[in-house]
This record gives structure tokens, C-alpha cells and sequence, in this order.
């Protein structure tokens, strides 16, 4: 097997079980765990996440998980975030009144979705910007969603030397962000390993992107 | 902008096999169920349900062998209801592969337990499954899958479970059933209008005709068992129904 190596970090986070087998099935060579050096050494890391925001910070401070991202990203080593993974990537969730840190990768705030029916439950349609990689080869397809808070907007960070980061949008009452890519550091709201064919296309683009050995 | 009908084959599963009865009585074997799991996702369902109709403590491990199964080929969500007790069951089914879980009777006994599994694991996990029927004019919920009546008025409950952190209300009809006469619309109107979460309607689907009517009723999503499984209907055949009568669904 030459596939690259990816883990999915195991800290307590919900089904993980799924995310795993997609990215197999697609050609990764996976691992569920949380061990320091399986997490800096792998080509791509995966961070799942169910539940509330501030219970999944909480969970993933208990393996270490904010230093463990920080350093993959400060390496420009991939990170993919999904769901309340990606929530947590923005500098604070604000869920049932209870105002939580977030890991600050993205300035913005994580909250509760525009719309007269929650949680969002089902197959949604995105917006991709030109030049995605995440979802390239993937127009007009859906995505399953399940989740009643996002980040409703992106904070433009100031000019810099980096370049701008690819925003999908979807909408639910009002438009919220559905996946970021930026850099080494990409992420979706949605559930990739739950979206049938078009998500494991989605993994298998992300997987692409990795260094095998 | 709306989202598709969900379309979601319902398997109710005893030891490991997929079974049907008509009114929850005189159970029938009616084929595996990861295999019919890959038929559904082949065919386009957008959810799959799995229901443990005879689940005890003994015969559990059945059941978390067969959603880890089947999560490991289906790429699409599961739920998996039927003998949920507590918080700790949910986690053993999560970390088995389903995606959400069913609670039913456990939650009319105590009804805490709502509010454990949405704090522990979030409300989007939590499908409240409800077998509802008619009695002295009301729509009242009942017990051991429908064969026992609570006093408590279906209405009453959605509202309460909804407050305590239910993310979606599965809302099965026992006057409806097993009959193939179409689902109960006065029912899922009923629940709609009380409702901020997603309702999943169930119980008397015939024909691809009786969907139609069900999402005009407020269903968000429609569940069926017998019909598919006994080859009558595919997920295709309701799908196209639907959208021939302008409801957005998933191709």
C-alpha cells in the first residue's frame, strides 16, 4: 500500500468509525488515534466532531488536539476539519447562550443558523469558488448536513502575503459557510463520509493533495 | 432556498435479519440487511433507519455488528433505534457506526434522558421516535410498539422533547401501519404546526402516490419499510413520483 497516510484523530468525537472507512475507500492508509507523534508524523489529519462546540473543545484539549494542529499547520502539513471540527477552527462558538474559545485558525464567530427549522438535516447544494480543489470535478452535487450552528460569515483577514482563502457557501434560512480551504488548513460543515458518492470524490480530492511516502 | 425530501427505507431488524409485520404483529423474515443497506444506497435513499424491534441486553452486540457492517459500505447516514436505555448506549452505537439514534419508550419512561444524550452528544443526534394513534379524539402516544396506551397526548410530548433536545421527530402512525392506505395526514399536519425540527413521517405507505401528500402535510423527510423491501416500490420510484408532483428531491 502506497497510499498517504492520514489519521483521524480519536478524542471521544461520535461516530469516527465512518470517516475512517470513506478515506480508506478512497486510497488512504488510515489510523484512528490521538498519540502525539502518529498525529505530527501522518501526511493528513483529520479532525471529526459531533456534539456541542464547547464540549468538543473541551475533548479535544484533553489529547492535546489545539497544540497538535497548530504544529501540523505551522509545518504546512494538511488538516481537514469536519463539522463541529470545522466550527472549531474559528475563534469562538457562541451555542445556547454559552460563549466558547474556539482554536482561532480563522477569525469569526461559530452560531446558530438563520432558519425557522433546526437542526439543518439533509442534503444541501454549495457554492464553490472557481479553483477549488475540494470540490473539483463536483458541480451541482449535494451534501448531507446535520448541525444547527456555522460561521455565517467570513471576517476578511487583512492583506497579507498568503493567498486568499476558497470559500463554498450554502444556505439554510440564511447563507452560512458550507467548507474552507486555505492552505494546508481545509474544512467542511458538512459530513463528506455521509454524502455518498460526491463526498467520498470530496475525500478523494482531499487525499490527493497529500504526500504518500 | 428548500432542501430535497429525504426518502429513508426503515429496516426493522430482530437477530440480525431484516423482519415486517402488519401492525407490529406476525413478524416476517424479509432478507440481510447490509445487503439490502447497499441495495437502498445504490438505488438513491438518502438515509437508511435501522429498528431493533426485539432488542434486549442479551442480543445487542447483533446489532452493533451489523451497523458497523453496514457503515463500512453505505455511505450515507444511519439511525439506528430500538432498545436505547441511556447515554452510554448511544455511545456504544455511535462509536459502532450509526450516525443518530432512535429513542422511543425509554425516553415516555424518563424522559431525563433526553436531555442527558442532547447535552452529552448534541440534539442533531437524537431522532425521537414517536408510534402514535387516535383514541377519545386526540392523537395519543403508546408504548411496546403500539400495543400499550399512555395517557400522554402526542402533541404534549413533541413539544416537551423538543424543549429537553429531541433534533428530529420520527412520527409513526399505528392506525396507518402496515395497512399500505397512506400515511396518516392528519397526524403529520398536526405535528408540523408544533414542530421546529424536522419531521420524518411513517407508517402506511402503499404507492408512490401516498408520498406526495405526506410532504404536503410538513413532512421534511418519509420513511417506508415493507415497500421497499418486498421489491413493490425502488427509492427511484418514489423519488420520481414526488418530483412529478414539484417537491425537490435529491437525484
Amino acid at each position: 500500500m502506497s497510499g498517504p497516510s492520514v489519521v483521524v484523530l480519536d478524542y471521544g468525537s461520535g461516530n469516527v468509525h465512518s470517516a475512517a472507512k470513506a478515506l480508506e475507500e478512497v486510497g488512504a492508509r488510515v489510523e484512528l488515534t490521538a498519540v502525539p507523534a502518529r498525529v505530527a508524523e501522518a501526511d493528513g489529519l483529520v479532525v471529526p466532531g459531533v456534539g456541542a462546540f464547547a464540549a468538543v473543545m473541551r475533548a479535544l484539549e484533553a489529547v492535546r488536539g489545539p497544540e497538535l494542529i497548530d504544529r501540523r499547520l505551522a509545518g504546512g502539513r494538511p488538516v481537514l476539519g469536519i463539522c463541529v471540527g470545522m466550527q472549531v477552527l474559528f475563534e469562538r462558538g457562541i451555542e445556547r447562550g454559552e460563549d466558547t474559545e474556539g482554536l482561532g485558525q480563522w477569525p469569526g464567530v461559530v452560531s446558530q443558523l438563520e432558519s425557522d427549522i433546526l437542526p439543518h438535516i439533509g442534503w444541501n447544494s454549495v457554492e464553490a469558488p472557481d479553483g477549488s480543489v475540494l470540490f473539483s470535478g463536483l458541480r451541482d452535487e449535494r451534501f448531507y448536513f446535520v448541525h444547527s450552528n456555522a460561521a455565517l460569515e467570513w471576517v476578511l483577514p487583512p492583506d497579507g502575503p498568503l493567498p486568499a482563502p476558497r470559500l463554498t457557501w450554502s444556505q439554510h434560512g440564511g447563507r452560512f459557510l458550507a467548507a474552507v480551504e486555505n492552505g494546508p488548513l481545509s474544512a467542511t460543515q458538512f459530513h463528506p463520509e455521509k454524502s455518498g458518492q460526491a463526498g467520498l470524490r470530496l475525500l478523494a480530492n482531499w487525499v490527493a493533495t497529500l504526500k504518500g511516502d | 432556498m428548500e432542501l430535497p425530501v429525504r426518502v429513508i427505507p426503515c429496516l426493522d431488524v430482530a437477530e440480525g435479519r431484516v423482519v415486517k409485520g402488519v401492525n407490529f404483529l406476525g413478524l416476517q423474515d424479509a432478507g440481510d440487511p447490509v445487503e439490502l443497506s447497499r441495495k437502498y444506497y445504490e438505488q438513491g435513499a438518502d438515509e437508511l433507519t435501522f429498528l431493533d424491534v426485539n432488542a434486549t441486553v442479551d442480543n445487542r452486540s447483533t446489532t452493533y455488528d451489523l451497523v458497523t457492517r453496514t457503515a463500512e459500505q453505505v455511505f450515507i447516514p444511519l439511525t439506528v433505534g430500538g432498545g436505547v436505555r441511556s447515554a452510554d448506549d448511544v455511545a456504544r452505537l455511535l462509536g459502532a457506526g450509526a450516525d443518530k439514534v432512535g429513542l422511543n419508550s425509554a425516553a415516555i419512561a424518563r424522559p431525563d434522558l433526553i436531555d442527558e444524550i442532547a447535552d452529552r452528544f448534541g440534539a442533531q443526534v437524537l431522532v425521537l421516535s414517536l408510534d402514535v394513534k387516535r383514541s377519545g379524539g386526540r392523537f395519543i402516544v403508546t408504548t411496546h410498539g403500539g400495543r400499550e396506551d399512555t395517557p400522554i397526548g402526542a402533541l404534549d410530548w413533541v413539544i416537551e422533547s423538543i424543549e429537553r433536545g429531541a433534533g428530529e421527530l420520527l412520527v409513526n402512525s399505528i392506525d396507518a401501519d402496515g395497512t399500505k392506505a397512506g400515511f396518516d395526514l392528519d397526524l403529520i399536519s398536526a405535528i408540523r404546526e408544533v414542530s421546529s425540527v424536522p419531521v420524518i413521517a411513517s407508517g402506511g405507505a402503499g404507492s408512490v402516490d401516498d408520498f406526495a401528500p405526506a410532504v404536503r402535510a410538513g413532512a421534511d423527510a418519509v420513511l417506508a419499510a415493507s415497500v421497499f423491501h418486498h421489491g413493490e416500490l425502488t427509492i427511484g420510484d418514489v423519488k420520481r413520483a414526488m418530483a412529478d408532483n414539484g417537491i425537490r428531491v435529491r437525484s
